[in-house]
């Protein structure tokens, strides 16, 4: 009864007082938009993680709202929309699938700054950032030949994106290094987030017979069908190791804080200018979880392929390769520019699967 | 002490007046406690859900958008339920009214006429009838249950269309996203007015809210639902056919679901894609009993509905809630408004337990 009252009191004082709560804002505002929640385990707590980074940075210069689960289409724009209006200054939206909200938003409010990950379509108000995920991947590639009895590994994949594929052939071109009899297969669970399809993706893998998993998709569901299972797995965005402690070799960790830092010191100091941002792991915007699980050799040879693919001695995507029917893609010595790994859409040789047309 | 719930004679007409304001009251009440527990201050949550969405025009336009959908299958299905057939279906039939109305935009793109705009709502609300037929067709030849037959056929138009997308009819240039090509110009659904994205749906929910209305009120056909519905063994004696009724109901529910189907396509998308409904069928199910299966009545459950949506973004970005809690209020105000209900057909009645019987309580030999 004593909490009623207080409520019945606590209402009425808000009746009176509906201004009060909508007071003008002296902090710059930062915000963010999810696809996921912020608690995933993956994708989306990486980018949390850099926006708390960002906000401990700013602490008393900025504020960053977000808003987590909005789903990619109409609502997304709705969405966008309601941060521009908000009085957000910066605002960031975190998935392929919120490009063309993002640019349509972008152009109706031309004083407010967008970034959005990984897209393609930019503007004098919109610049986009991407992480170099395959240099991570060939690593992953290099580990699964090594620690793989079979010698087959499957990937569930999400979209058959250029991206997503570039990811596959990173980690196929890395596993034939090790072992040019590598096979990998992939399953296409055509979605970012979830858990139940990402699970049943991972058992499917599972029952057609192959002993390592890795996945381009954002929950730690397949890692857990992983140790349920017994085999080993490679963590995704976020170091999932909590998910897997016998089961993660490494993850490859989505470090986006130290960007967000960077950019919005841009914003703050007036210096914001579009870009198109493509860094990697020299650039810390990636970095490889622990390399666990393993053996010694194992990890030397995951180590040192890290600090070439860091020194630049080494790019994943250096000819010669084939593509899936034999034909040949790059001369020996070639490296892939990053036009044709931004459009990449064809398996190279050795991936056991049709890529959806 | 204890409470009974004791039926009432008859429905109570104050109840029916009353029991929406109480189902409120207790809302904002519980929404207030609630947001309070979190250490919110409850007046800013419960204005940002409820008032700060109508404050601005461009807000407004976005409630009209969302509104739309679900007020429009639910005329649709008011229809169904009050003559006692329950398609649970009409995400199916949206979906089936998108492909259909989307067949022009997307296998002949070179064609632009202004014909073409209508043709597609005309294919999309016909998509959905034909679809809805399907479970008309086997309750009436073989007596099937409908409830389980549209529920079935939901996930078989959602997959279809995830196909489509994925294959046959994906945008060749669309760096293997799974979409359509985008619709041209003449196939966009236009916007209302200069100050916002609302489109015409909107316009097609009212103007089907108030025919289904004019017809349940003033048309034999009205009153032919209504007979069979709550008895149809009168309905027969009337000369009413149940099983013409379960075809009407059915395709008329399957049509409106599938025109607003490609109305969203057409007019907040722009394309085709694996998902173009955050269940807009399902909620639509909610929108119509909130509504009471009166047409005039969900067009006021549908606002509330899309205003529960659009507040729990704004409560999320001005005071920080996540997005569960926000879904957790929704779910409260139903609660208290399904539940309220009950007062119309049930009185609550407190019983205090007699002395006697207390005394024969405590006795040893009792």
């Amino acid at each position: 009864m004593k909490k009623l009252i207080i409520a019945l009191a606590a209402t009425a004082a808000a009746l009176g007082s509906f201004t009060s709560g909508v007071q003008a804002q002296e902090k710059t505002k930062v915000c963010f938009v999810y696809v996921g929640t912020k608690t995933d385990g993956g994708w989306t707590q990486a980018h949390d993680i850099g926006r708390q980074e960002l906000q401990k940075a700013f602490a008393d210069k900025i504020e960053t709202p977000y808003l987590e689960s909005v789903p990619e289409g109409p609502d997304a724009e709705r969405a966008i929309e309601r941060m521009a209006r908000s009085g957000c200054a910066l605002i960031y939206t975190t998935s392929f699938g919120f490009m063309d909200a993002t640019v349509k938003v972008a152009a109706k409010f031309p004083k407010v700054k967008f970034e959005h990950a990984t897209g393609y379509k930019a503007s004098e108000n919109l610049a986009t950032y991407n992480s170099r995920f395959y240099e991570g991947r060939y690593i992953l590639g290099q580990i699964a030949a090594k620690m793989s009895k079979k010698g087959v590994a499957g990937y569930i994949a999400s979209f058959p994106i250029p991206e997503v594929v570039m990811g596959i052939n990173a980690f196929e071109l890395g596993a034939k290094s090790v072992n040019p009899e590598f096979k990998l297969k992939v399953v296409w669970a055509n979605t970012w987030f979830d858990p139940g399809k990402e699970a049943d993706a991972a058992k499917a893998l599972i029952d057609q017979g192959v002993d390592i998993l890795t996945q381009h998709t954002d929950t730690t569901a397949p890692m857990q069908v992983a140790a349920e299972r017994g085999i080993y797995a490679f963590g995704q965005a976020s170091d999932m190791i909590a998910a897997g402690p016998k089961t993660q070799l490494t993850a490859i960790v989505d470090t986006w804080g130290a960007y967000y830092i960077k950019r919005t010191k841009a914003l703050l100091d007036g210096t914001w200018k579009s870009e198109q941002v493509f860094d990697g792991l020299k650039d810390g915007i990636l970095t490889m979880a622990p390399y666990t699980n393993m053996p010694d050799d194992v990890k030397a040879m995951a180590e040192e392929t890290e600090a070439k693919i860091k020194s630049g001695e080494l790019h994943p995507f250096t000819g010669p390769i084939k593509k899936q029917d034999g034909t040949e893609w790059l001369k020996a010595g070639v490296k892939a520019d990053d036009g044709a790994l931004l459009g990449m859409n064809f398996y190279v040789e050795g991936v056991d699967d049709k890529l959806p047309k | 002490m204890r409470i009974e719930l004791e039926r009432r004679a008859s429905a109570s007409s104050l109840f029916a007046l009353v029991s929406p304001i109480l189902a409120l009251v207790l809302t904002l009440l519980a929404g207030a406690i609630m947001f309070l527990m979190l250490g919110k201050d409850p007046g800013h949550a419960l204005y940002s859900f409820f008032i700060e969405p109508l404050l601005e025009v461009w807000s407004l336009h976005e409630l009209a958008i969302k509104a739309a959908p679900l007020i429009l299958i639910a005329v649709g299905l008011s229809v169904c339920y009050r003559s006692n057939n329950w398609n649970i279906g009409a995400e199916g039939q949206f979906t089936m009214g998108a492909i259909c109305g989307s067949m022009l935009p997307i296998l002949v793109p070179q064609w632009q006429s202004p014909l073409v705009l209508p043709l597609m709502l005309v294919m999309g609300a016909i998509g959905g009838a034909l679809f809805a037929g399907i479970p008309a067709l086997l309750k009436t030849r073989f007596n099937t249950n409908e409830i389980l037959v549209s529920l079935m056929l939901v996930y078989i138009a959602q997959l279809f269309l995830d196909w489509l997308v994925r294959g046959p009819w994906r945008d060749p240039k669309g760096f293997n996203f799974p979409q359509s090509v985008s619709f041209s110009a003449d196939a966009v659904l236009p916007e209302l007015l200069e100050s916002g994205r609302a489109h015409w749906a909107i316009v097609f929910a009212l103007v089907a809210a108030v025919a289904v209305w004019f017809m349940m009120r003033y048309m034999l056909k009205g009153f032919q639902v209504t007979v069979l519905g709550s008895s149809e063994r009168a309905g027969r004696f009337a000369g009413f056919s149940s099983r013409r009724m379960v075809w009407f109901s059915l395709m008329l529910s399957g049509a409106c679901a599938g025109l607003a189907g490609i109305s969203e396509v057409s007019g907040s998308i722009g394309h085709l894609q694996p998902s173009i409904s955050p269940g807009y069928g399902f909620t639509a199910i909610i929108v119509a009993f909130l509504g009471r299966l009166n047409p005039l009545g969900i067009i006021a459950s549908g606002f509330v509905l899309a205003l529960t949506y659009l507040g729990g973004e704004a409560a999320q970005l001005s005071i920080g809630v996540s997005d569960k809690v926000t879904r957790v209020f929704q779910g409260l105000l139903l609660f208290f408004v399904l539940s309220c209900d009950t007062l119309i057909l049930y009185r609550i009645r407190l019983i205090f337990s007699d002395g006697r019987a207390s005394a024969e309580a405590r006795s040893p030999h009792a």
